[in-house]
């Protein structure tokens, strides 16, 4: 399963055209996306007009880096003329008038989008079994879920159908997904990629990230999606480096912290013992590693249940029927035009986020939750500014487990809470971070398969740079993330 | 506790129409959720400002001036009833 960068040589290299990398990845898709129900949309025709366009670009030599690259992107990100869902039955039908900026920057730099992936509906989930369109099952094991929201991107990449895809995260799902699914993930810093057009979850975390099958293929990624949006008012100013050529840094003399409330309660045996050994392999590269703690991130998913649903409540609150979206046929007046079509159009987990969000947005109740919630996001804040003038990167588990059988999710209101519960206090507080394939273990109940596990990476606010430069230092050391699944 | 006629005013209030048996299910899974975030209340956040977002920046401006964008017939076409180029809504009183 090749790289980006190898991809890059190959087209250069005139090996083999756009239009015939295109075609091999669409054959893929068709041969393996009903096991593994990653794509809800081809773009088939569109894939084969951007690929000849590709060919002349690179023909006339002015072509970028993902020029001619095959991409999927999660069905969240709007896409001009292309059905874009959410994974919901509300927008089933919903093309999108205009390109998210994200998207739109890949179109001008030639990728060529060959469809849009599974994930929980409206990003809400960790198992991508919340989908109105049926969950995606996980290339390692299919009886598996794939990890969630973006589980439909991080199937496709994890099965070799496609070389990298975009993916959101408001509070683990990239990391998460990428985990469970053996391949590498990079959840931006809040702020570093325009949010415009890319539909809205909880606007004060969410961001827009990739998935793909090394940190130097995140890199090459994260420079074309990268930097201030004027339709972002919230996207940040800093320059987008050429992080992808800035990779090789000698690990001497950095300062690296593992926290260790990070190593849970519950977590499993062969999760804590492959995360340790990476770390024990970054160790043989010089760096200082120390033990440190962070105790308000054991609050994280408790404040996340509270800020995220709430500004979900806010946001949801858009899908009025009227202007957009799935319409009831029942309904006599206003107010039921809205309820029915509401209720007939979102899923459970949508629901029950609106309505926890709206309870907690109530009168009587606002102070008791919101914004206590908002008050322990803050000390959770300044504990990671405090620590990041003691160290330069943290490394921890990405998720307390393997992969888990598809069905665990369901009726459990608690289970993406939990299941995101290392991830969430980095989004809490918009950290630059990645994660990384760290081994292949087995469940703790002794099932005889063998999954991934996967180290996060985290770094401050804007620190980008460090976070790639010290995946790409572990991945040179380490053939974790060119593993891949069985008949794949 | 949250009981069966606080879910129904939220559903109201978030305009979800909520069947009976729903009431119960949804009364069940908010208690769960605010039953799991209760240790937040042990956390001292005395003299504490409320965190709402971490992007440092404040009161980003920049004029409100309509683009021609050539999309008015796309996005009609996401609208369940019209009238030329009208939207029909319900009737509101």
């Amino acid at each position: 399963m090749a790289t980006i960068k190898e991809l890059r040589q190959g087209l250069d290299s005139k090996r083999f055209s756009s239009a015939e990398l295109t075609k091999y990845y669409l054959d893929r898709i068709k041969k393996f996306n009903k096991d593994l129900n990653a794509f809800i949309t081809l773009t088939e025709d569109l894939a084969l007009e951007q690929a000849r366009a590709a060919d002349k670009r690179i023909a006339a030599g002015s072509q970028e880096m993902l020029t001619g690259i095959p991409y999927a992107a999660k069905d969240l990100f709007c896409t001009r003329g292309v059905r874009t869902t959410a994974a919901s039955k509300i927008l089933e039908n919903f093309v999108p008038p205009y390109d998210s900026t994200v998207v739109a920057r890949l179109r001008a730099a030639g990728a060529v989008l060959v469809g849009k992936t599974n994930l929980d509906q409206f990003a809400h989930g960790s198992s991508t079994e919340t989908s109105y369109y049926g969950p995606v099952h996980n290339p390692w094991d299919l009886e598996r879920n794939p990890g969630g929201s973006s589980g439909g991107s991080a199937a496709a990449v994890s099965a070799g159908l496609v070389p990298f895809a975009l993916a959101t995260e408001t509070g683990g799902s990239i990391r998460q997904p990428a985990s469970l699914c053996g391949i590498s993930g990079w959840k931006p810093t809040y702020g570093r990629v325009s949010r415009y057009g890319v539909i809205a979850m909880s606007s004060s975390m969410d961001t827009m990230g990739t998935v793909a099958r090394s940190a130097e293929d995140l890199a090459i990624t994260a420079e074309a999606i990268s930097g201030f949006d004027p339709k972002d008012g919230t996207s940040g100013k800093l320059p987008v480096k050429a992080w992808s050529k800035n990779l090789t840094r000698s690990m001497k003399g950095l300062r690296i912290g593992v926290p260790q409330e990070y190593f849970v309660p519950g977590i499993e045996k062969d999760v804590k013992e492959k995360v340790s050994m990476a770390i024990e392999e970054i160790r043989k590269l010089g760096p200082k590693i120390i033990e440190v703690s962070l105790p308000m991130t054991s609050y994280g998913s408790m404040v996340y249940a509270i800020v995220t649903p709430s500004e979900i409540s806010s946001n949801l609150s858009r899908y009025d029927s009227i202007r957009f979206g799935h319409t009831t046929d029942k309904a006599n007046d206003l107010y039921e035009l809205y309820a029915k079509s509401r209720a007939e159009g979102f899923g459970d987990e949508a629901k029950r986020r609106i309505m926890t969000g709206a309870y907690a947005l109530s009168a009587g109740y606002r102070d008791a939750y919101y914004t206590k919630a908002q008050k322990v996001r803050r000390l959770l804040v300044n504990e990671f500014h405090e620590m990041f003038k003691k160290v330069d990167i943290l490394l921890c588990p990405s998720t307390p487990n393997v992969a888990l059988k598809i069905g665990k999710a369901a009726d459990d209101p608690l289970f993406g809470y939990i299941a995101d519960q290392l991830n969430i206090p980095a989004s809490l507080a918009g950290l630059a971070a990645m994660g990384v394939p760290c081994g292949l273990g087995k469940p703790d109940d002794g099932a005889a398969v063998s999954l991934p596990i996967g180290m996060q990476i985290l770094g401050p606010q804007w620190g980008e740079e460090l976070v790639f430069q010290v995946g790409y230092a572990y991945q040179q050391i380490t053939d974790w993330h060119k593993q891949k699944p069985v008949g794949f | 506790m949250i009981t069966q006629e606080e879910v129904a005013y939220i559903a109201k209030l978030a305009r979800i129409e909520l069947k009976q048996e729903e009431l119960e299910k949804y009364r069940i899974d908010l208690n769960k959720i605010l039953g799991y975030i209760e240790i937040l209340k042990t956390v001292d956040t005395t003299g504490v400002e409320p965190l709402a977002q971490v992007t440092g920046l404040e009161n980003i401006f920049r004029s409100d001036e309509a683009e021609e964008q050539g999309i008015a017939d796309d996005i009609l076409q996401n609208i369940s009833e019209t009238s030329g180029r009208f939207i029909r809504v319900k009737k509101v009183l």
